[in-house]
């Protein structure tokens, strides 16, 4: 290559720094390499599985909650979420239009959403019905998808509401029912780990799918039908008598079991704003002074001392009693009754005078094991256990005012409750809100003889000369007895009333125990007998007839009620 | 027979290079065909474009380096008048001017001057070199700086970058003075902090982002962050064929172009891309072996700016995918998806076969 001249020849030094160059950028290209797959790799490969995989939650079902026939009172539904990914949304004026209509949106509400591309996941809006879903995945707007998620649905509504209760957004119970059995209902969520690529779509599961485990069934005692039965008397009552609130219970006399709670004011459990204090299920969590519907208890002590028998005579005249400085009064100078007659009557005095007759330790002592002054055990969140102060403390007009149900606070499932021991021979049933298999195992209050024997004057009760004619029912022999308390208030007892009446059917052999309170009527009446009284006829009687229980009094032993029949008014 | 046609057919073929080709090729199907997500419509028309572009290797290998020289004013000319033509009348696509409707053919006159712009300055150096002066260096710095901002201004900063660097590696072999050089460097150093005081806000925002993605994530950064995350969940031995999963799963953009080494490293890890970047060595220390043997100055500044220009290929693309270079749109040779890519380089590499095998003739004529 001699011949070929070179001019141009470059220094062997920039030829040499050419070739450093060179290799020191190959060299940089694999000192990176090293960098990022040998030293760094752990985090890169932890910031790579952070954007391909997933934790998904597997929904896990809530368990329904039905009545004792299975009928649902709360179950878990479909609904659909609208979200979208505003770094992937693109949308057209028109289909902007079309999306704020569907989903009752303002435009510039969405469009600020979707200009929010510092997000990947923004809700548009939550929990809306599928086929609305669908109508909004038919404009085919990019980036905008929808989630399925679950909604508690409350077929029964305001009837049970205060029952049931109901479940915040993530389906966690807040109330009720829902609360209390919690655990129970919400089952376990499966989990699942997967890939996903950049448009969500799961490539493949990495390792077990978790699957989600249902949460479990809740039969409940109640009985709908009877449910909404209650439901309807009460409220018919409640608006008749312009009360302020009401409830009723009715109690399986044999098993315990809670067939009915219903309550008023109510709500709707299916949309829970602005409820206050209507949420409150009153026959377990709020107490009141119980009034005459206690003299049955008191009739008993009596009875079970052995001092009294039903035809035992004591003078009720003049109609008062004087203790230390405190007068307690009937409605009237009833004279002479026995002690049946002074259930009929509902007089305050005689109830006091045999009160008094007995040891307040004694008193103190059956009260104590009829369940008053503590919880009934009910499976429900919020119950209040009532009043009843320790009888070192009594002192005599106390122990008299407590025999006719003063002085003491109890809640309605708690007297509801102390019936169970006359309808049943004595034995007290626990209550309870879940349908039992196995008959209940009663604890012995009274003697066998002493409950037949209150429940034979509860029968007198009712008929005429009695204070509660309008809780008869056609063909069954009832039992029971009305209350009417004056409510305590600020600076003593107000002009405001609370009527009730608890009783049972049929009276030859109990099935059902309905319990019925009307808070402050205030439309003219107010007497458990004339507020009360008609509910727990309509309920009974109603519920007899649709349970097919054979009628005690077929041919009718009844003297009907008329409009201008002479009521026994009970002393307040 | 057969063995004289095949030995006469592949008589112009440098042997060892073609072996490294062959290889690069093999890989850069192998790659494709993950990287789209194993999609033969993908892989078909890259082997023809393979076919295609080493038929046209196979050619120039075939052209006498004399013709070449010959060639490159000619090809100069017509180069820079077609990218008049694009500034002038060039179709847009994407939101840049780079193509040129012929009427038979589209074209894009950028990817000629890629080649035509090393040839023309050789040849002028090679002309001037018996009395060659200052103001030939100018000359030539002129010849290459219009082309480059024609490209510049299409926009198509990835091209321009390789055309300045192709011309600017003939004018540096060619001897410029390094107190040009020195002062070159000095001067740029001395302007950059001037220039940076004269940029607006966002503009000085766009080039950190150039320079730190993370400061972007979902914007402008996000390819860089990607193909780093892709490259480092490699690791040493990588995912394996196929098994890659930021590649495969779309998380990366431009997955079978540009950033298509990200797909290979998280694949075949550290030990691929080592291998990978010892094939292409190979290539380039064959491509300086040719030049600092070539018979005369045409041949030697052509076949140095060829090679400098191979290396600056790959040093471009893998130091943008694994983010030590900003990103400018550069493939990666064999390997990205694209026919334009893989024509220009193998006319190259053409080129250097024909400077490679011809030494004899041109010696005994």
């Amino acid at each position: 290559m001699a011949f070929v001249q070179h001019t141009i020849k470059l220094p062997v030094w920039r030829r040499r720094l050419l070739l450093v160059l060179v290799m020191a950028g190959l060299g940089a290209l694999v000192g990176r390499a090293i960098y990022l797959q040998s030293l760094n790799k752990a985090f890169y490969q932890k910031q790579g599985d952070a954007r391909y995989t997933r934790s998904l939650t597997l929904y896990a079902h809530r368990g329904t909650i039905t009545d004792r026939s299975g009928e649902p009172l709360a179950m878990s539904t479909p609904v659909e979420s609208i979200w979208a990914n505003p770094v992937d949304a693109t949308t057209t004026p028109a289909q902007l239009e079309k999306l704020a209509r569907l989903l009752n949106l303002r435009q510039d509400e969405i469009a600020k959403k979707l200009e929010n591309h510092n997000r990947e996941f923004v809700y548009l809006k939550r929990r809306i019905s599928p086929e609305l879903a669908n109508q909004v995945m038919g404009l085919r707007i990019p980036g905008v998808y929808m989630q399925r998620e679950y909604r508690r649905y409350y077929p029964a509504g305001e009837v049970t509401a205060h029952l049931v209760g109901f479940t915040g957004l993530d389906e966690k119970g807040q109330e009720g029912l829902e609360l209390k059995y919690q655990d129970w209902l919400s089952g376990k969520a499966g989990s699942r780990h997967v890939i996903k690529d950049r448009q969500g779509h799961i490539v493949e599961d990495l390792e077990a799918v978790k699957m989600p485990q249902d949460g479990h069934k809740l039969v409940l005692a109640i009985d709908r039908k009877i449910q909404y039965l209650a439901y309807r008397e009460l409220a018919k009552a409640v608006e008749m008598h312009k009360a302020a609130a009401g409830a009723a219970v009715v109690l399986d006399a044999k098993t315990g079991e809670i067939l009915a709670m219903v309550n008023l004011p109510t709500y709707n459990p299916n949309n829970p704003n602005n409820i206050g204090g209507k949420s409150r299920n009153r026959a377990i969590t709020d107490t009141y002074e119980p009034g005459s519907t206690m003299k049955p208890m008191t009739i008993a002590f009596g009875l079970e001392s052995g001092k009294y028998a039903s035809e035992t005579q004591l003078n009720t005249a003049p109609g008062t009693y004087k203790i230390g400085p405190a007068t307690i009064h009937d409605h009237e100078n009833y004279g002479v009754l026995s002690v049946a007659q002074i259930i009929q009557k509902s007089s305050n005095v005689g109830a006091s005078k045999i009160a008094l007759s007995l040891e307040p330790q004694y008193m103190w002592g059956i009260l104590n094991q009829l369940g008053f002054g503590t919880k009934t055990g009910v499976e429900f969140p919020g119950e209040v256990s009532g009043r009843l102060r320790n009888y070192k403390d009594w002192r005599p007009i106390e122990q008299a005012t407590m025999s006719y149900g003063n002085g003491i606070s109890v809640t309605l499932l708690q007297i509801a409750r102390a019936y169970t021991t006359f309808a049943n021979d004595g034995e007290l049933l626990q209550v309870t809100l879940i349908k039992s298999k196995d008959m209940p195992v009663g604890q012995q209050v009274f003697s066998a003889a002493t409950a037949k024997s209150v429940r034979a004057m509860l029968e007198l009760v009712v008929q005429p000369g009695g204070t509660a004619m309008k809780a008869q029912v056609m063909g069954y022999r009832v039992a029971g007895k009305t209350g009417t308390a004056h409510k305590p208030g600020v600076g003593g007892y107000q002009d405001k009333y609370i009527a009730s009446f608890v009783g049972m059917a049929p009276a030859s052999n109990p099935k059902y125990i309905v319990a019925v309170m009307i808070d402050e009527p205030s439309a003219g009446q107010y007497y458990g007998g004339a507020v009360a009284a008609p509910v727990f006829s309509a309920v009974m009687g109603a519920t007899l007839r649709m349970m097919g229980i054979p009628q005690d009094a077929p041919n009718n032993n009844i003297i009907l009620p008329s409009p201008n029949a002479v009521e026994v008014k009970e002393a307040a | 027979m057969i063995s004289d046609f095949v030995a006469n057919l592949s008589k112009r073929i440098d042997s060892f290079l073609m072996g490294c080709i062959f290889f690069a090729c093999i890989i850069g199907l192998f790659v494709i065909y993950s990287a789209s997500g194993q999609d033969w419509s993908r892989v078909l028309p890259q082997f023809i474009n393979m076919m295609v572009a080493l038929t046209l290797m196979w050619a120039v290998a075939n052209i006498t380096p004399h013709w070449l020289e010959r060639m490159a004013l000619p090809l100069f000319v017509v180069g820079l008048l077609l990218l008049l033509g694009v500034a002038l009348f060039g179709e847009i696509s994407h939101g840049a001017r780079r193509w040129l409707n012929l009427g038979f053919a589209r074209i894009q006159p950028s990817e000629l001057m890629k080649v035509g712009m090393p040839m023309m300055l050789a040849w002028y150096f090679a002309r001037r070199e018996a009395n060659l002066r200052s103001a030939d260096y100018a000359i030539a710095a002129l010849m290459l700086v219009v082309p480059v901002g024609l490209v510049m201004k299409q926009p198509d900063l990835g091209t321009s970058l390789i055309i300045l660097a192709s011309g600017f590696y003939v004018i540096y072999l060619a001897g410029l003075s390094w107190k040009i050089l020195a002062g070159g460097a000095g001067l740029i150093a001395v302007m950059t902090p001037i220039f940076w005081s004269l940029l607006h806000d966002y503009q000085r925002k766009r080039i950190e982002i150039l320079f730190d993605p993370s400061q972007d994530p979902l914007g402008a950064g996000y390819h860089t962050i990607q193909a780093s995350i892709a490259l480092g969940s490699g690791g040493f031995i990588g995912k394996g064929w196929l098994n890659g999963t930021q590649s495969q799963l779309d998380f990366l953009p431009e997955r079978t172009t540009d950033f298509i080494f990200a797909v290979f490293g998280e694949e075949f890890g550290l030990l691929g891309n080592i291998l990978l970047l010892a094939l292409f060595s190979l290539i380039i220390f064959r491509g300086f072996v040719i030049a600092s043997r070539a018979h005369n100055t045409f041949c030697r500044l052509l076949a140095g700016s060829i090679t400098l220009t191979f290396f600056t290929y790959v040093f471009v693309n893998i130091g943008m995918v694994s983010g030590i270079l900003p990103v400018v749109g550069v493939p990666l040779p064999f390997i990205s998806y694209g026919g334009t890519s893989l024509v220009t380089v193998l006319l190259g590499l053409g080129i250097l076969m024909s400077i490679s095998t011809h030494k004899a003739l041109i010696a005994s004529s």
